[in-house]
């Protein structure tokens, strides 16, 4: 495989946004590109990803790529998927030898609707959608029984989240974060039973571009190129009552298959939007109460949808290339109960 | 060094205007177990699935390959989403394919759908673009002025359109799968046929389906070992512009031109015309033929419809394109698109039936969407490149 680094990453989160998607990306392109040090058409390969139904109409992407910039034509293509998946494709892309650059952007405006019952419609559209159950109270019955079946409390989530946003404090584009007492957290009343407020995410709008750049051109464009040393996805099945909901074998699986224990992981950064999500995720991926996750305050502390899963690949790149760790694992997650999941691990130059 | 990448599989649903007969797993299980029973392999054999299609609006569904994971064979595999508008159903291949040529999978289930009654493709389709009225006017509304554009550039006759329809849906008559098969079609009938949008008439016009076509793609030691004979990827293509800008000629788009000179160039072709024996292109409108033929280098601008007026583009003529009646007979929008490379690859594979071409061994799969912004293209060979 040949050897590819994230040499860029510029993310915005706010809780709602005025800006259409468009002007909400397009700074954010910007700036990871004039980071790259690359010129725009220097950048072979582009790739996105976002979904129509959050902006309720077909072709959010293509409004996305005349803003973006397309001339003269350029090698492009889409996922209607998080982020995560387009730098996949691009990785992909980058390993058939055709490109040895790529740009990577994502987008996500959550505040058009309630986006909680909009997930909804990702569910069985014949028998289960009809009834409405939104992603809040599907995640309630999946923390409901992670707890039954792992002797955790619903202590050991607001501890999540005590954790998740005071490690928000340091991070700009957190947009729920703060200290927080336990004993408070828990005294709150449900919003799904066993999840209270604290529990679920905060929404927000969001944008997120990347550069990615192969061998040794990436280490002349930056101090630290981050690296991605392995990377993986895998999807279980969708039937709520057909999969056991406690554990993620699809995200075990990435896990290891991108390698993550082939060495030390300094820290980690999970696409867990529900507290419960992170110990799910931490058994599955295999990574011990000492390892750290989420130092950016994660998904739980601004969770835009389809750029999430992007952000703390970049999360963990930024992180790296500024020297607080070499080895990092970084998670996106897609589906309700973390159906598919993607996993990669990057290491410091 | 990249892999080379053989088609060993390819299946099709019968298309339709409503396959009430079954849900939205159970058709792309029916495209993809007849892909597998092609290849004499089954979902163990398969390491990834690459899935695309349009709109999600189009069901109704938010991202519903999740929903779909199981009954396509992926669980414990990865399992990719492709929207590149109305050429997804080739980019989703070209994204599949490159999961081969890159190494990392053996053998890849590729899938393209649509299911496009379990919703209104007009509503689907209608976007509220910023500082502009919604048209509300489906895709024929807004390729129509494109198409009057065309005629006033080329000259062309006006019943070049009609001429086109007539051999599509002549050549559907001889495709089992086709959605449209009018036995009594003559030109009279579609040249009395209802004025849909200026200048195109109502059996000018693809129809709306539901349907999916999927391949299975395998790297080149597997594909030689395969029980019919693979075909071979040579090359493909994909270019992308903006919707809006002065500067822009959407009649014949610059990301169209660009992508078929890199796929010529990457197959050491000179003279698509003489080296490529047939075609399966993009064309929801008849007038798009005459079109694409220009923007491919088939003919030269302005006389695309001399190859259409002429009968080159017959089945029995010196460049057929569309031999399985095209997009014009059959329309599952996401599906489209890849149905185009299947069909190309089905003529290399000497396994097109009545609609096949004799001798094909170089065939061109194309696939175009947005407003002409996207451009897909794959050329396929009956020997290994």
């Amino acid at each position: 495989m040949r050897d590819v680094a994230i040499v860029s990453f510029a993310q915005s989160n706010a809780a709602r946004e005025d800006r259409n998607e468009v002007e909400i990306l397009l700074p954010v392109v910007k700036k990871a590109v004039a980071a790259s040090k690359l010129a725009r058409t220097d950048i072979e390969f582009t790739c996105s990803g976002s979904s129509d139904f959050l902006q309720g109409q077909p072709f959010a992407f293509v409004m996305a790529l005349d803003g973006v910039g397309a001339w003269p034509p350029i090698k492009e293509s889409h996922v209607e998927m998080d982020g995560a998946w387009a730098l996949y494709e691009s990785w992909v892309k980058i390993q058939t030898g055709e490109v040895d650059s790529a740009l990577v952007y994502a987008f996500g405006k959550t505040s058009g609707g309630d986006i909680a019952e909009v997930q909804a419609l990702q569910l069985d559209p014949y028998c289960v959608t009809q009834l409405w159950p939104d992603a809040d109270s599907i995640a309630g019955i999946q923390a409901r029984l992670y707890l039954e079946r792992s002797g955790r409390s619903e202590r050991d989530l607001a501890e999540v989240a005590a954790r998740s946003l005071r490690s928000a404090k340091s991070n700009p584009h957190a947009v729920a974060k703060g200290d927080f007492d336990v004993e408070k957290l828990l005294a709150e009343p449900y919003r799904c039973s066993p999840l209270r407020d604290h529990d679920c995410p905060a929404t927000s709008d969001g944008a997120t571009a990347m550069v990615l750049v192969a061998g040794e051109r990436a280490k002349e464009l930056c101090e630290r190129p981050v690296w991605i040393r392995g990377i993986d996805h895998r999807i279980d099945p969708p039937a709520l009552g057909a999969r056991d909901l406690t554990v993620a074998p699809s995200a075990a699986l990435a896990a290891r298959k991108a390698g993550v224990r082939d060495g030390k992981v300094d820290f980690a950064e999970l696409n867990a939007a529900y507290t419960h999500h992170e110990l799910i995720l931490r058994e599955a991926i295999g990574l011990g109460d000492a390892v750290p996750v989420n130092p950016s305050g994660g998904t739980l502390c601004a969770n835009s949808i389809m750029s999430c899963g992007l952000n703390r690949i970049g999360d963990a790149a930024l992180r790296i290339a500024a020297g607080d760790g070499d080895r990092a694992v970084a998670h996106a997650s897609q589906g309700h109960c973390l159906q598919q999941n993607l996993v990669c691990v990057l290491e410091g130059e | 060094m990249a892999h080379l990448c053989g088609v060993v599989g390819i299946g099709q649903t019968k298309y339709d205007a409503k396959r009430i007969d079954v849900s939205m797993p159970g058709l792309v299980r029916e495209a993809a177990l007849r892909a597998l029973e092609d290849a004499e392999l089954t979902f163990s054999d398969i390491d990834a699935v690459v899935i695309g299609k349009a709109p999600d609006t189009f069901e109704g569904v938010m991202l519903p390959e999740n929903y779909l994971a199981d009954a396509l064979g992926a669980t414990g595999k990865p399992l990719l989403r492709v929207h590149t508008a109305g050429s997804v159903g080739g980019s989703t291949a070209n994204v599949a394919i490159s999961l081969i040529k890159a190494g990392i999978h053996d053998r890849v289930l590729t899938l393209s759908w649509e299911k496009q009654s379990e919703s209104n493709a007009m509503w689907g389709l209608t976007v509220s673009p910023p500082f502009s009225v919604a048209v509300v006017a489906g895709a024929g509304g807004y390729f129509a002025p494109l198409i009057r554009s065309y005629i006033q550039r080329s000259g062309a006759p006006e019943d070049t359109g009609i001429r086109t329809a007539l051999k599509d849906r002549l050549n559907a008559l001889k495709n089992p799968y086709a959605h449209l098969r009018i036995e009594d079609i003559d030109f009279d009938k579609i040249a009395n046929s209802p004025m849909l949008w200026d200048p195109i008439r109502y059996l000018e016009s693809c129809p709306s389906s539901d349907g999916a076509c999927a391949m299975v793609l395998a790297r080149e030691e597997l594909a030689e070992r395969a029980p019919t004979k693979p075909a071979w990827v040579r090359a493909t293509a994909m270019r992308s512009e903006p919707n809006q800008f002065p500067g822009r000629d959407a009649v014949n788009p610059m990301a169209g031109q660009m992508a078929a000179r890199d796929l010529y160039k990457q197959a050491g072709i000179r003279n698509p015309r003489q080296e490529i024996d047939c075609a399966e292109i993009y064309v929801p409108f008849s007038w798009f033929e005459a079109m694409w033929m220009e923007n491919l280098g088939f003919a030269p601008e302005n006389e695309g419809w001399k190859m259409v007026y002429e009968g080159a583009t017959a089945l029995d003529g010196d460049f057929p394109v569309n031999m399985s009646g095209g997009v014009l007979s059959s329309n599952a929008i996401g599906a489209s698109g890849m149905v185009r490379y299947a069909e190309a690859a089905m003529q290399v594979r000497g396994q097109a039936g009545e609609h096949q071409v004799d001798g094909a061994k170089t065939a061109l799969g194309h696939a175009y969407g947005g407003g002409s912004q996207y451009f897909s293209m794959c050329l396929f060979d009956s020997e290994k490149p």
